[in-house]
C-alpha cells in the first residue's frame, strides 16, 4: 500500500495497519495520561487555568499538576456535583477551570451542574472526561462511559472534542483553553496506539482526513479512529479504496467535511465506542438524512451494556473491531451499488 | 474605585424591605405565575445585602472586585429583581414583564439576561457550590469580596449542598457566607415532616462552620449578623435565619399552597394594604 494515501499519520506506524500489529506493536498511551501532560504545560503559560479534581487525580495524572501549582488546584474529594458548580462559580470571575473526573461521573452524576450551572450560563469551564466509552475495560460498565457523547451533545452550547491519540488529545487540551465556552474533552482510560504528531492540524470543529479513498468512508472517533485505520487496511487488500476521516470534534459537528465525504464516495460508516444512540453515528446521520442520503451503518455500542474484560477483547466482543468496521463498509458499498 | 453605598439605616432598610415586598406582589400578580412565599421570607435579607452590606455598584454590575450574591433557591428570584430594580440595575418598569416572552427577568435567575444577577439558579443544590467557586476564585487572587449565597431549608434536603459545606470548610473560605432562609414550608409540605433537617445548626456546626441564629425579620438583628460574617476568619459562615414564609402578608404567612401560586387582584390588593400598613 503506498503511503501517499495517509495524511499526518506517523510513517512509522503505517506498516503496522497493514499487518495487523497495529495493537501490539506500535508505541500506546492511555490519553488520559497526555491530557495531564498538556495541562501541565499550560498551568505554565496561563495563569488562569487552574485545575478541579474529584480524587481521580493520581489516576488521570492530574496530580502533577497539584504538585506543581498547589494553588490552582483543588480536589474536591468524591463530589463531582460540588466540583462542577464550582467550576462554574470560578469561571464566572475569569479563572479557566478544567474539572476533572470520569466519564460517568462528567456526564451523569453531574449532569444537572453541568447542563444548569455551565451550558446554560455558557461559562468557560472545561469538563475533562477519562475513561471514555468502554475504554476501562477491566472496569466494567459502571465506569464505562458509553453515553457521555450522546448526554453531552443534547447540552444546547456544548462543545464535544474526543482526540484519538495521546498527541491530539494534547491539542484539544490547550485548544479548548482558546475556546470560549464550555469544551467536554474526552480521554482513554486505556492505551491506545500513537497515530499522530503534534503538528497534526488540529482545530475545534474540522475534521481530519487521514486516509484517502474513493469507494466508501468511515468517520471515526477516539479509540475508534485507529480501528478504522486496520480496517481500511484490510480493505484495501480487497482492492477496495476507503477514505478514513479523525472526527475528533463531535460538535460542533464538520459538516463540509462528512457531506464531502458523502458525495465523493456515496458509503459512510461510523466508528464509536459511545452507545450508537445520539453519538457520532447520529450526528452524521441526521446530516446525511437532511443532505444528502446514502447507505450507511453505524459502528458502536448497539443497546447494552458491555462487561469486564481486556479492552480490545470488548472492542472485538461488541462489534466495534475493525474486522466489523470493515464488514460495514462491505455491506454499505454493496447497498449503495444495489441502489445504483 | 469609588463606588455607591447607600448604607442606610435599619428605618429605612425596613422601609424599603416594605417596597420591596410590595413590588413582588405586584410582580407576581402581573405574571399570573411565580413564588411569593419564598420571596417575601428573604425579603429583610435581600434588602439588608444590597442596601447596606454588599459592595457593589450598579452603574458597573461587571465590576471584577464586587461583592458576589447568589439566590441559590432560584425560585424567589421576584425578590432578587425587585432589590435590584429599587438599587438601580435596571428600570423598575421590566418588574411587569416578569416570566413574560422576551423579558429581561426569567422565571428563574439568568445571569446572561438580568444586569446584576451574578449566576445563573433554579436547580436547587447548586448555587452554594457557585459561590464556593467565586470565594476560592476570590481567595486565589487575593480580592477581598465576599460572596453571599441565600439557601432554602427545603434545599437543603440536596446532597450537594453537603458536598459544598465539607470543601468550603476543608478550604476556610471566610469569603464566603451562606444564609439559610429556614421558613420552613417547601413545595408539598413542611420542611420538618416531609424530610426532616434539623439540627440543623448542629451539623452546619459539625461540618466547621462558623454558625449565626437570627430572626430573619428584625433587620438589626440581620445587619449585625451579615456584618459579622464579614469579619469571621479562618472559616466559613451560615447565618441560619428564622423566617416566615409569605411574611408580611397574613393569608400566605406559612401556608405551602403559596409557594408556587400567583396572587388574584383582589387578593394581590389585600397583601399590599396589609404590607403597608405594617410598613414604619
Amino acid at each position: 500500500m503506498s503511503e501517499n494515501k495517509y495524511h499526518h499519520v506517523r510513517p512509522e506506524v503505517i506498516p503496522l495497519l497493514a499487518s495487523g500489529e497495529l495493537f501490539t506493536s506500535a508505541e500506546r498511551q492511555a490519553t488520559r495520561y497526555s491530557y495531564a501532560e498538556a495541562i501541565l504545560e499550560l498551568g505554565e503559560r496561563n495563569p488562569d487555568v487552574v485545575v478541579l479534581d474529584a480524587d481521580v487525580s493520581k489516576s488521570v495524572g492530574t496530580n502533577k499538576f497539584a504538585e506543581k501549582f498547589p494553588d490552582r488546584s483543588f480536589n474536591f474529594g468524591v463530589a463531582e456535583q460540588n466540583m462542577m458548580a464550582a467550576a462554574a462559580g470560578m469561571a464566572t470571575t475569569g479563572l479557566i477551570p478544567y474539572a476533572t473526573t470520569y466519564a460517568v461521573f462528567a456526564s451523569m452524576r453531574a449532569l444537572d451542574q453541568v447542563r444548569n450551572s455551565i451550558h446554560y450560563p455558557r461559562l468557560n469551564v472545561k469538563i475533562a472526561a477519562s475513561h471514555g466509552g468502554i475504554t476501562p475495560g477491566p472496569d466494567g460498565p459502571t465506569h464505562q462511559g458509553q453515553e457521555d457523547l450522546s448526554l453531552i451533545r443534547a447540552i444546547a452550547h456544548s462543545t464535544i472534542v474526543a482526540g484519538a491519540d495521546s498527541p491530539t488529545v494534547k491539542l484539544a487540551t490547550w485548544a479548548a483553553a482558546e475556546w470560549e465556552g464550555p469544551v467536554y474533552l474526552s480521554f482513554t482510560r486505556d492505551p491506545v496506539p500513537i497515530l499522530f504528531d503534534l503538528d497534526y492540524p488540529f482545530e475545534i470543529g474540522k475534521a481530519v482526513t487521514i486516509r484517502d479513498g474513493t469507494d466508501a468512508t468511515i468517520i471515526a472517533i477516539r479509540d475508534m479512529v485507529s480501528q478504522s485505520l486496520v480496517a481500511a487496511e484490510r480493505l484495501a487488500a480487497e482492492g477496495v479504496s476507503v477514505r478514513v476521516i479523525d472526527c475528533h470534534t463531535l460538535k460542533p459537528l464538520d459538516v463540509e467535511t462528512v457531506l464531502q465525504a458523502a458525495e465523493e464516495t456515496g458509503a459512510i460508516v461510523t466508528a464509536e465506542s459511545n452507545i450508537i444512540l445520539g453519538g457520532l453515528g447520529s450526528a452524521v446521520a441526521e446530516v446525511l438524512v437532511e443532505n444528502h442520503p446514502i447507505p450507511m451503518k453505524r459502528i458502536g455500542m448497539r443497546n447494552g451494556f458491555a462487561e469486564s474484560g481486556p479492552y480490545l477483547e470488548i472492542v472485538k466482543k461488541y462489534g466495534m473491531s475493525a474486522e466489523h468496521i470493515a464488514d460495514a463498509v462491505e455491506e454499505v458499498i454493496a447497498r449503495r451499488n444495489q441502489s445504483r | 474605585m469609588e463606588t455607591p453605598r447607600p448604607s442606610m439605616s435599619i428605618e429605612e432598610l425596613k422601609q424599603m424591605a416594605a417596597t420591596i415586598r410590595c413590588d413582588i406582589i405586584e410582580m407576581i400578580c402581573t405574571a399570573k405565575a411565580g413564588h411569593p412565599g419564598g420571596s417575601l421570607s428573604a425579603a429583610d435579607i435581600v434588602t439588608a445585602l444590597y442596601f447596606r452590606i454588599m459592595n457593589i455598584d450598579p452603574r458597573n454590575p461587571e465590576w471584577p472586585d464586587r461583592d458576589r450574591f447568589i439566590l441559590s433557591k432560584g425560585h424567589a428570584c421576584p425578590v432578587w429583581y425587585a432589590a435590584l430594580a429599587e438599587r438601580g440595575y435596571f428600570d423598575k418598569s421590566h418588574l411587569g414583564t416578569l416570566r413574560q416572552i422576551n423579558s429581561i427577568l426569567q422565571g428563574h435567575p439568568d445571569m446572561h439576561k438580568t444586569p446584576g444577577v451574578d449566576m445563573t439558579a433554579g436547580s436547587l443544590g447548586q448555587g452554594m457550590s457557585a459561590g464556593l467557586g467565586m470565594a476560592l476564585s476570590g481567595k486565589m487572587r487575593k480580592k477581598d469580596y465576599h460572596v453571599w449565597v441565600i439557601i432554602g431549608d427545603g434545599e437543603m434536603q440536596e446532597g450537594a449542598v453537603w458536598e459544598s459545606a465539607m470543601s468550603a470548610a476543608k478550604w476556610k473560605v471566610d469569603n464566603l457566607t451562606y444564609i439559610l432562609d429556614r421558613n420552613h414550608l417547601q413545595n408539598d409540605y413542611c420542611v420538618d415532616t416531609e424530610m426532616p433537617i434539623e439540627p440543623v445548626a448542629d451539623k452546619w456546626r459539625a461540618f466547621g462552620w462558623h454558625v449565626m441564629e437570627i430572626d430573619g425579620h428584625n433587620m438589626k438583628e440581620i445587619v449585625e449578623a451579615l456584618e459579622t460574617a464579614k469579619t469571621v476568619k479562618g472559616q466559613p459562615t451560615i447565618i441560619i435565619a428564622e423566617t416566615v414564609k409569605g411574611k408580611g402578608v397574613s393569608y400566605m404567612e406559612n401556608v405551602a399552597e403559596w409557594h408556587g401560586k400567583a396572587p388574584c387582584e383582589e387578593e394581590a390588593e389585600i397583601a399590599l394594604k396589609e404590607i403597608r400598613e405594617c410598613a414604619p
